[in-house]
């Protein structure tokens, strides 16, 4: 480090000494950095292309979309994003996605977390079972699950409503996040749990309060996975939905759109930058669990 | 991937305090909080894991169109239909010809990419992997729509950068041709999914030690020579893992496929699960929810039967390695 900023100086005081410059640039690795940077630039700009070129579709007229390549609107239409809004009801399944999305993460991180506390701490007749049947779920092979679903969903008397989207969207093993809390417990000194149930505390409590607040990056890990999960599915809310439109998520409110009005262009992107901004904006926020959370999952 | 996760299930068998010896029944209430923790998962799992599953397997034999009065039992027929329906076996090939054009360049690009970004002198690789990885996080069906107008014939913007640059001298119908719609929609496949690759190859790339590249710097070792003879060894065995998952990902098409061609044109882009969702629930005809679950648990089978069959490689491979390391 200290020497990268030595040749950075070196090339400041000297400038017109070139073969002087030229050796600090290669020494240091930094002529490799500025041609990986001149390569990798431009394709990292097409890379976000699409999603630059849908949130400045979204503020073009109609006519406008279709022009030129520039990505700055002459007159921008605001009005695009609130037409998307009421008329083609996108705050509504804005509103739906937000609801079955916070309650799908609220039930799997629960559920997760609990049974990854006792598979990781505790000896209980039965455990092998238990742990038989996750090493099973990763070798079924599935049939067309969603059909049973939508069956099993339609049978709880919990069609049509987004609580039964919410349940399906949460259901399932989860057998990775299962792991991560098991492993995570695992891991945790005994005396912890020791201290607390000598002073009085109860399984629920030492759970609760003491364990649980423990295992955050795995709370983290899971919140994000479930979150991109539930935001971005597509087939279960769209089978669910089939016939209540009221329910739709976004993704599925924006496929529906693409076939109710699909001239308006300018409409649609907007609606789409709507349903892409608060994922892309947590992620942007958090990238660094996004990018932890998805390598650890994988590692397991 | 499934290998790896079925033994760290194992590993859990040894984990917490044992009290054997007593009689069952006081271990059983003694451990009364264990089952109550445990039910939401387990609940959860039997409703929307494993009866789906089973349920999946009985429709199959079922001629069935959804409404629970008309369900007839009809054995083996389904099977029988599937393997003589000439757009079973095209969407059948169709979905294996998807993975074996887009996998391999999806692992080697994504390599390829971590190779450069896992470097840790270079100060924008933060930022890079940040610009690869956005699309993972977005959703499948809203790009595949976004995607319709990003390729539009009429005046979209891959067609006017394509007619600017004078690559081609009329737009491309890309997703409107039967010729391109499949490798188009592979393409943005690739596009949306590379990030995730990429993390994990850069995560394999952590067992490398970077002070070894240091010495190898140092003592002018080029680049290349550098990857082949240290990095790819070393992340070998994490190779035959990546290329697993990437592979259950390409069968994992359907939000971007439906929006992006539902399967057209003339069924050109029809992938397996396209089909399956056409014949469960699409708008032509009567639905055959047995039907689509004979198809669908066909297909899982062959995957099944390909994700084995990558395991055993796996453990022959690192089997090799070890006989290599000892003689």
């Amino acid at each position: 480090m200290a020497f990268q900023s030595v040749s950075r100086q070196e090339i400041v005081r000297q400038p017109g000494d070139t073969r002087r410059w030229w050796k600090s640039l290669t020494r240091g690795g930094r002529l490799r950095a500025i041609i990986t940077t001149l390569i990798l630039l431009p394709i990292g700009f097409g890379w976000i292309y699409p999603f630059l070129w849908m949130v400045s579709a979204g503020f073009k007229s109609s006519s406008e979309i279709f022009a030129g390549l520039s990505l700055i609107p002459s007159d921008p239409q605001p009005s695009n994003f609130s037409r998307a809004w009421t008329e083609a009801r996108i705050g509504e399944y804005f509103l739906n996605t937000v609801i079955v999305t916070v309650g799908s993460i609220a039930i799997v991180l629960v559920s997760v977390s609990m049974i990854g506390y006792v598979l990781g701490r505790y000896q209980f007749p039965g455990k092998k079972l238990i742990i038989v049947l996750f090493a099973i779920t990763v070798f079924l092979p599935e049939g067309y699950t969603i059909i049973p679903i939508f069956e099993l969903v339609n049978r709880l008397g919990l069609a049509n409503s987004l609580a039964g989207v919410t349940l399906a969207q949460a259901g399932g093993a989860h057998v990775v996040m299962v792991l991560l809390f098991a492993g995570y417990f695992a891991q945790l000194p005994r005396e912890m749990e020791e201290a607390a149930v000598v002073d009085g505390a109860g399984f629920v409590r030492v759970f609760w309060e003491i364990m649980l607040p423990l295992a955050k990056p795995v709370v983290a890990t899971t919140i994000i996975l479930q979150f991109m999960h539930s935001w971005n599915s597509f087939l279960i809310p769209l089978v669910l939905t089939l016939s209540r439109p009221e329910l739709r998520t976004l993704a599925v409110g924006i496929y529906a759109f693409q076939g109710e009005f699909f001239t308006d262009w300018s409409g649609m992107a907007a609606a789409a930058t709507i349903s892409l901004a608060p994922i892309v904006i947590v992620f942007l926020l958090l990238q660094r669990y996004f990018v932890e959370g998805i390598a650890g999952a994988v590692k397991s | 991937m499934a290998i790896g996760t079925a033994q760290r299930a194992g590993n859990l068998l040894n984990q917490g305090r044992r009290d054997q010896g007593k009689p069952l029944r006081q271990r059983l209430w003694a451990a009364r909080w264990c089952y109550l923790f445990a039910l939401p998962n387990l609940i959860l799992a039997g409703m929307f894991t494993f009866y789906p599953t089973v349920m999946s397997w009985y429709f199959s034999f079922l001629d069935w169109s959804g409404f629970t009065s008309d369900k007839e039992w009809v054995g083996f027929e389904n099977f029988r239909e599937i393997i003589n329906d000439s757009f079973f076996w095209d969407a059948y090939v169709r979905s294996f010809l998807f993975m074996a054009v887009a996998v391999p360049i999806q692992v080697v690009l994504a390599l390829i990419v971590a190779l450069i970004l896992n470097d840790q002198s270079y100060k924008l690789g933060p930022f890079f992997r940040t610009v690869f990885f956005l699309p993972v996080v977005t959703s499948a069906a809203i790009i595949g729509i976004v995607m319709t107008f990003v390729f539009s014939p009429f005046n979209g913007p891959v067609n006017k950068f394509l007619l600017q640059m004078n690559l081609t001298d009329r737009p491309i119908d890309f997703l409107g041709d039967p010729d391109t719609a499949l490798w188009t929609v592979a393409g943005v496949w690739i596009w949306k999914w590379f990030g995730i690759t990429m993390i994990y190859w850069l995560a394999a790339l952590q067992v490398v030690p970077q002070e070894l590249y240091e010495a190898a710097r140092i003592d002018g070792a080029n680049r290349w020579s550098l990857h082949k003879d240290i990095t790819l060894p070393m992340v070998f065995p994490f190779a035959v893992v990546i290329v697993l998952i990437t592979v259950v990902g390409s069968l994992n098409v359907f939000g971007l496929v439906q929006t992006m061609t539902g399967g057209g044109p003339f069924f050109a882009s029809e992938v397996m699960e396209v089909y399956i969702y056409r014949n469960a629930f699409g708008e032509s005809g009567i639905p055959r929810l047995g039907y689509a679950s004979a198809a669908a648990l066909f297909f899982g089978i062959t995957v099944l039967g390909l994700s084995l069959l990558q395991g055993w490689g796996l453990k022959k491979a690192n089997d090799a390695r070890a006989q290599m390391r000892q003689g």
